[in-house]
C-alpha cells in the first residue's frame, strides 16, 4: 500500500473564489498537491507558481529538424541522387523547395509539439483517469492536498480550505 | 446583467451555468437520435450510395467516363476539389486566427467549424486521388517514394506535389488541433456515461484526461502556438491551389493575383457553408442561447468583407487583362464575360459580388431565413467562379481548330453527388457523436461574458 495517499479536497463553485483560495492556501504554509478544474482558469499558473511551458521550445525544435528533413530530402532528391533540368530551372531550384519545406516544418512542429504534450501529460488512448472528484469535469474546481506530504495537522487544512470559501472539503484515497 | 464592457453584448444568452453547459450539450449525444436526425442520416447515406455507384464505374471504367475532352482536360474534378478545400478554410480560420486576435465569439462555433474543414478536405482530396484513375499506384506518383515507374523522383517543381503536401499537412494539422480541443470534452461525456459501452469508448477517446492545472497549462500552451503554426499554414493552402493555375502559361490564369484572391474566396464560401450547417444545427439541437444572432452577423460581417476583396479581385483581373496590352491576355477575360459561358461568369458575378452586399443592411445581416438562403448562393457562386476560371481559360485553346465545349456525363455529376454525400454523412454522425460546441471553452467565459437572469 506504499503508492495510495491521502489527499483532502477541497471543493469550488467559482474560478475567481478558487484564484483567491489557492493564495490563501498556499500563504498559510500548506503545499498543494494540485488543482483540478472543468476549463482552463485564467491566473492559476501564477498562483500555484508554475513556470511557463517550455512546449515553445519543443516546437521550435521539431519545426527545425522538419525544415532540415524538407531541405535534405528534396536537395537529396532533385539535385544529388537524379539531377534533371525541368523547365529550364536549375539542378537545385531553391524557390520551387519554398512550399513543401514549409508544410513540412509546420507539420514536425505541430506533431512533435503535440507528441510531447501527451507524452509529459500522460495523455494516451489506454489511459484511465484517476479523479478525486468526478464532478471536475463538470462545474466544480477542487483543490487537492497531500496528507502525506503536508507537516500542518488535517483539522487546520481542513479549516483553511473551508475559510477560504471551499463548499465541502472531503477525504480521499487514491 | 453583466457582461466584461458595456458595449458588448453577452455571448451566451439565457442566464446558463457552467453546469448546463454540460447538461445542454451532453445531453445531445446521450439521448436517442430524434427522428429529423434518423431522416436526414438516411438522405444522407442514400446519396452516398448513389454516389459510390459513379466512384465503382470511374474506377472500373477509368476516367473517360468524365465529359473531358483534348482541350478541356480540367473541368468539374478540380473544380470540386478547389471548392471543397476552399470550404475547408473556416474551421482553421476561425479556431486559429480568431484565437490569436482573442475573439471570444469563436468559441461557440468552432467545434463544428473545424469538423466542417475536416470533412470538407476529406471530399476535396477524393478528385486528386480518382482523377489518379488508379489511385493504388499513386502512392508512387504523388508520394516522395523511390519507384521503377520511369522517373526516379517526384518533382518537386510542380505545384501540384506541393499540393499533396499542402493539402496533407493542412489535413493533419487541423484533425489535431480538433482533437486536442475535443479531450476534455469527451472526458465530460465519459465522467457523466451511464452504460459501460459510452464509458469505454469516451473514456478511450478521452485518453484519460484529468483536469489537472498543470495540464491546462501546457493545454493553452499547445492550442496557442498550434494557432500560430496553422494561421500561416491556413493561408498557404490555398496560395498553393491557386499556383496549380497562376504557375502555368494559359492566359487567364498566369497572373499574380491568385494567391490573395483565392484565399480571401475561400474564406468567403467556408463561412457561407459554417452558417448554412450552423443554422440547421442550431435549430436542431435547439442551441440559440449559444449560437446567437450576434454570432451569425459576426459571420455576415467576415462574408461582407471577404465577398467584397473577391469582387475587386474580379474587377482588377479585368483592368489589368486590359491594361497589360497582352492580347491573348485581353482575349481570355473578354471570352470569359461574353463569350459561350457567360452565363457561368454572370451567375458568378452575381452570387459574390452582389448578392453579399446585400449584408450591409443590419436587417437582413440579423436574420436567420435570409442569411440561410444567402450562404446558399455563396456557394452556387464560389462553385461557378473555379468553373469560370478552369473551364473558360481552357475551352478556346491557342488554335482555333481545337476550341471545344465542356457537356459533364453522368460520372460527373455522380462523384459530385458522392461527395456531398460524404460530407453530409460524416457530418451528421459528428453532430450525432460529438459534442457540437466547445464545452471547455464555452465554460471559462460564462462568468465573464454570459448573461445573468
Amino acid at each position: 500500500m506504499s503508492d495510495t495517499k491521502n489527499f483532502l479536497v477541497g471543493v469550488y463553485e467559482d474560478e475567481d473564489v478558487l484564484l483567491d483560495a489557492i493564495k490563501t492556501v498556499r500563504s498559510g504554509g500548506v503545499k498543494i498537491h494540485e488543482v483540478y478544474s472543468p476549463f482552463p482558469v485564467h491566473g492559476i499558473d501564477d498562483a500555484l507558481g508554475y513556470k511557463g511551458s517550455r512546449l515553445t521550445i519543443v516546437a521550435f525544435l521539431f519545426g527545425l529538424l522538419g525544415t532540415s528533413l524538407a531541405l535534405t530530402m528534396q536537395l537529396g532528391m532533385m539535385t544529388v541522387d537524379w539531377p534533371m533540368i525541368i523547365g529550364g530551372k536549375d539542378y537545385a531550384p531553391f524557390p520551387s523547395f519554398i512550399p513543401v519545406t514549409f508544410e513540412l516544418t509546420v507539420l514536425l512542429a505541430s506533431f512533435g509539439m503535440v507528441g510531447t504534450f501527451m507524452v509529459i501529460s500522460n495523455l494516451k488512448p489506454w489511459g484511465k483517469a484517476k479523479l478525486l472528484d468526478i464532478r471536475i469535469t463538470d462545474d466544480k474546481h477542487i483543490v487537492a492536498v497531500d496528507l502525506g506530504s503536508n507537516t500542518i495537522n488535517e483539522s487546520a487544512i481542513s479549516k483553511l480550505l473551508t475559510d477560504s470559501g471551499a463548499s465541502e472539503v472531503n477525504k480521499k484515497t487514491l | 446583467m453583466t457582461s466584461e464592457s458595456v458595449i458588448r453584448e453577452p455571448l451566451v444568452t439565457g442566464g446558463k451555468t457552467v453546469h448546463d453547459v454540460t447538461q445542454d450539450i451532453c445531453s445531445r449525444v446521450e439521448q436517442k437520435p430524434a427522428k429529423s436526425w434518423l431522416l436526414a442520416m438516411a438522405v444522407s447515406l442514400a446519396t452516398l450510395g448513389v454516389g459510390t455507384i459513379a466512384v465503382a464505374a470511374l474506377l472500373w471504367e477509368g476516367i473517360g467516363m468524365w465529359g473531358l475532352n483534348k482541350t478541356v482536360g480540367w473541368a468539374w474534378d478540380i473544380t470540386n476539389f478547389v471548392w471543397w478545400v476552399g470550404i475547408g478554410h473556416a474551421g482553421t480560420l476561425i479556431s486559429a486566427i480568431l484565437l490569436l486576435f482573442r475573439q471570444r465569439w469563436r468559441m461557440s462555433i468552432n467545434r463544428a467549424a473545424e469538423a466542417m474543414t475536416i470533412f470538407a478536405v476529406i471530399c476535396a482530396a477524393m478528385f486528386p486521388v480518382l482523377h489518379m484513375g488508379r489511385p493504388w499506384l499513386g502512392f508512387y506518383w504523388a508520394l516522395p517514394l523511390p519507384n521503377t515507374f520511369g522517373s526516379l523522383w517526384v518533382n518537386f517543381n510542380s505545384p501540384l506535389l506541393w499540393d499533396v503536401f499542402a493539402i496533407s499537412t493542412y489535413f493533419s494539422v487541423s484533425l489535431v488541433f480538433w482533437y486536442i480541443g475535443l479531450i476534455p470534452d469527451f472526458a465530460t461525456i465519459r465522467d457523466r456515461a451511464t452504460n459501460k459501452i459510452s464509458a469505454a469508448i469516451y473514456g478511450a477517446l478521452s485518453f484519460g484526461w484529468d483536469g489537472a492545472a498543470k495540464t491546462w497549462s501546457r493545454y493553452e500552451t499547445v492550442a496557442l502556438i498550434l494557432a500560430g503554426l496553422a494561421t500561416p499554414l491556413v493561408l498557404s493552402v490555398h496560395t498553393i491551389v491557386s499556383f496549380d493555375f497562376a504557375t502555368s502559361v494559359i492566359p487567364g490564369w498566369h497572373t499574380t493575383i491568385f494567391p490573395p484572391y483565392f484565399v480571401a474566396g475561400a474564406i468567403f464560401s467556408g463561412f457561407a457553408m459554417v452558417l448554412t450547417l450552423l443554422l440547421i444545427t442550431r435549430k436542431v439541437y435547439k442551441l440559440e442561447d449559444y449560437i446567437t444572432i450576434q454570432h451569425i452577423e459576426l459571420m455576415n460581417i467576415v462574408i461582407i468583407i471577404t465577398g467584397s476583396i473577391v469582387g475587386v479581385a474580379y474587377i482588377t483581373e479585368l483592368f489589368i487583362a486590359w491594361y497589360s496590352g497582352v492580347e491573348a491576355e485581353q482575349y481570355a477575360f473578354f471570352n470569359r464575360a461574353l463569350g459561350p459561358y457567360w452565363w457561368a461568369y454572370a451567375s458568378m458575378m452575381t452570387c459574390n459580388v452582389i448578392s453579399p452586399q446585400l449584408f450591409w443592411f443590419k436587417k437582413i445581416r440579423t436574420n436567420l431565413a435570409a442569411t440561410f438562403v444567402l450562404s446558399i448562393v455563396v456557394n452556387i457562386g464560389m462553385w461557378f467562379e473555379r468553373f469560370v476560371i478552369i473551364v473558360t481559360s481552357l475551352h478556346r485553346d491557342f488554335l482555333p481548330s481545337s476550341w471545344a465545349m465542356f457537356y459533364p456525363k453522368w460520372a460527373d455529376v455522380g462523384v459530385y453527388v458522392f461527395t456531398f454525400g460524404l460530407f453530409f454523412t460524416l457530418f451528421f454522425a459528428f453532430a450525432k457523436f460529438f459534442p457540437v460546441i466547445n464545452m471547455a471553452e464555452v465554460k471559462s467565459i460564462i462568468k465573464s461574458t454570459g448573461e445573468r437572469k
